[in-house]
């Protein structure tokens, strides 16, 4: 661990963050309010079609925060993945010309990810408070989901961020497999609108499935149908945490190997 | 590895494989796919290199382009790594492929100075320790907070040279490019250069051009295709890549150039050594000192002239006198000589030649057309090629 802690590592993350930050809201007027004001306008939204239009309030409780989390989250594994993505292939100047390690580009723009997400959480803790949802104890749990939700975006990240330096079309394989994933996903419906058992119990197999219901369990309502709810124990519910330990160990691997050959591959 | 190298390469060799991208229509870019037989060309860049640097020593790396060597340089910096071989490396390193590497335009000259100052190593706080340095050496006051992209070309480089020259790891690997620009921000380069030397830091110096080589380097490497064809004095790689460049129509292997054994000269017959006036063997000097050329030569009766030429290295002739119209003859049996000459030339690299021979230059029994190299850097007071006695009469 000290081999990759160093002083030089850490001031290496730091610079590549702020640079990322810096430029991305590079002459927008309104600047890192953007950060915020996209969340917010987002909810906004969200609030419109889900509460006023099709009234999904009277299902569960604090609909629109309930809502709004899960967006966040599956938000925060579509940035992440997708800026990780393209991060080697984009900073592939300094992976030409001088010598970093390169899982340093990849964990800087994971960072950038994470600073949004912190951003977005603010926003929805603004709305908790609006909206009432009365805290318990379980919101301990909501930062070891964060955490597995992070470590399964970045084995994700280290995976296709190594192999876009050779397969240009991961881009576009990968958004497709995001596209099917957010409604496979129940983020935007409630999971008791499927009607199929097997069919739930499968969408909370997927890591993303079962984190972003546990978070909401967590956070804004017991009503939540949980991985551990819909099994009843057994190891079958461990299955997601299983799958996100293959995918960083396998994501690392992998990354490690190619990692070689980015400088002449790119 | 023994102390005192700080760099091994070992058989290193280094293949890269360049596709054959000629998929013009979507159905035979799948057939391609499927049948994965994707056609390749193999470009055997680096074949069986092997050398040692050791610690302080300013190692120069000569070859055409596209001989590898830049090749050779990446795989140094970690960059690349080899199909086969090893290089191992003691103690932190830091490359310049490039200058200004990871600067963005759209950042101010400020936040760029942070960003690269982070690639070498450094930690925000330290660069705020050496900031102002950094923009008063570039001369940039008064742009720091306008965007990179608003800078002139010349304007980028004196602030990325200004960041770069903070470097402080033991090893540098440094390309050729890090020397282009104006005479003035040559000469800068030059200054640093002599610096890191006087540190007594390890440099790995890439470039074609010899110049530079002979000025600074220790020893140099001649790359040509791939392959290690000479290491050793810089002056003698200097004329085997002249060789190389300028075919002279002989046909000459320039591999057997090289086995010849220094190029022709014979070294075992006759020595060259450079000393300074006490005797101590050098290369470097300043104006005014006075060099020595030990001359020890394989005992022979026909030797009666001796002849000490200096060269400037842009083929200028400085200075050659000899025995004869001196009128200090060889008697029989001397096999040595010392000539002594004070060196009231300017700054530059120079090379001696030697003559030893016989009645007349039809004998030439000893020869070393370019012999020793030798620097001459002169720190202040006078510029020019030569000091003339001077005077100054005020009134």
């Amino acid at each position: 661990m000290r081999r990759f802690v160093t002083k030089q590592n850490r001031a290496l993350v730091s610079e590549l963050v702020r640079t990322d930050f810096k430029l991305r809201y590079q002459g927008s007027v309104l600047g890192y309010i953007w950060s915020l004001l996209r969340p917010l306008l987002l909810f906004v939204i969200l609030y419109i079609v889900f509460v006023k239009f099709l009234k999904i309030t009277s299902d569960i409780p604090h609909a629109p925060v309930y809502l709004l989390l899960g967006i966040v989250l599956w938000n925060f594994f579509v940035e992440m993945t997708m800026q990780s993505l393209s991060s080697i292939v984009g900073r592939g100047d300094l992976i030409r010309k001088i010598r970093i390690p390169r899982w340093i580009i990849v964990l800087s723009s994971s960072i950038s990810a994470l600073i949004s997400l912190f951003l977005n959480l603010i926003v929805i803790a603004i709305f908790m408070i609006i909206n009432h949802v009365g805290l318990t104890l379980t919101i301990l749990w909501f930062p070891l989901l964060l955490a597995e939700i992070y470590l399964l975006a970045l084995g994700l990240s280290m995976y296709l961020s190594a192999a876009f330096v050779k397969y240009r079309d991961m881009n576009y394989i990968w958004e497709v497999i995001l596209q099917a994933g957010f409604y496979l996903t129940p983020i935007l419906y409630l999971l008791s609108r499927i009607p199929n058992l097997t069919f739930r119990k499968l969408m909370l197999l997927n890591p993303m499935g079962q984190a972003i219901q546990d978070a909401r369990y967590a956070v804004v309502t017991h009503d939540t149908i949980t991985t551990h709810k819909l099994f009843q124990g057994g190891w079958y519910e461990y299955i997601p945490f299983v799958i996100v330990a293959l995918i960083l160990v396998g994501g690392v691997l992998y990354f490690r190997k190619e990692s070689k050959y980015f400088a002449e591959n790119l | 590895m023994s102390d005192d190298i700080v760099i091994k390469v070992d058989n290193v060799s280094k293949t890269f494989k360049l596709p054959h991208e000629k998929t013009s229509s979507l159905k035979s870019a799948v057939i391609n796919f499927y049948h994965r037989n994707r056609t390749f060309e193999k470009q055997l860049v680096l074949k069986d290199i092997s050398f040692e640097v050791k610690k302080g020593e300013f190692f120069g790396i000569v070859g055409r382009n596209g001989s590898g060597k830049s090749t050779l340089l990446k795989l140094l910096a970690g960059i690349y790594s080899p199909d086969s071989g090893t290089i191992q490396i003691d103690g932190r390193l830091t490359p310049f492929i490039e200058l200004g590497v990871g600067f963005s335009p759209e950042l101010t000259g400020r936040e760029n100075v942070f960003l690269n100052g982070a690639l070498l190593g450094f930690n925000r706080k330290e660069m705020q320790g050496m900031y102002k340095d950094i923009v008063k050496f570039a001369e940039l006051e008064r742009f720091m907070d306008q965007k990179l992209k608003n800078y002139s070309s010349g304007m980028q480089v004196r602030l990325a040279f200004s960041i770069a020259v903070r470097a402080n790891t033991a090893i540098l690997l440094i390309d050729e490019v890090l020397a282009v620009g104006d005479v003035n921000f040559q000469q800068k380069c030059y200054e640093y250069f002599y610096k890191l030397k006087r540190e007594g830091r390890t440099i790995v110096f890439i470039s074609h051009d010899m110049d530079s080589v002979q000025r600074f380097c220790d020893r140099a490497m001649l790359v040509n295709d791939g392959k290690m064809l000479f290491s050793g004095k810089p002056s003698e790689a200097a004329i085997l890549y002249k060789r190389i460049n300028f075919d002279d129509g002989s046909g000459a292997d320039p591999k057997d150039l090289a086995a010849a054994g220094a190029l022709g000269v014979k070294s075992k017959d006759l020595q060259i050594e450079l000393t300074d006036s006490a005797g101590k063997p050098t290369n470097t000097f300043t104006p005014g000192q006075t060099m020595t050329v030990r001359l020890n030569w394989k005992n022979d009766s026909r030797v009666q002239f001796l002849g000490v030429a200096i060269h400037r290295d842009d083929g200028l002739y400085v200075f050659g006198p000899n025995n004869v119209s001196d009128k200090r003859a060889v008697q029989e049996g001397h096999n040595k000589a010392e000539y002594k000459v004070k060196l009231n030339i300017g700054t530059g690299q120079y090379y001696v030649e030697v003559a030893v021979f016989g009645k007349d230059d039809s004998d030439k029994v000893y020869y070393n057309p370019q012999g020793p190299s030798f620097s001459v850097h002169n720190p202040a007071d006078w510029q020019g090629i030569t000091e003339l006695d001077h005077e100054w009469i005020m009134k």
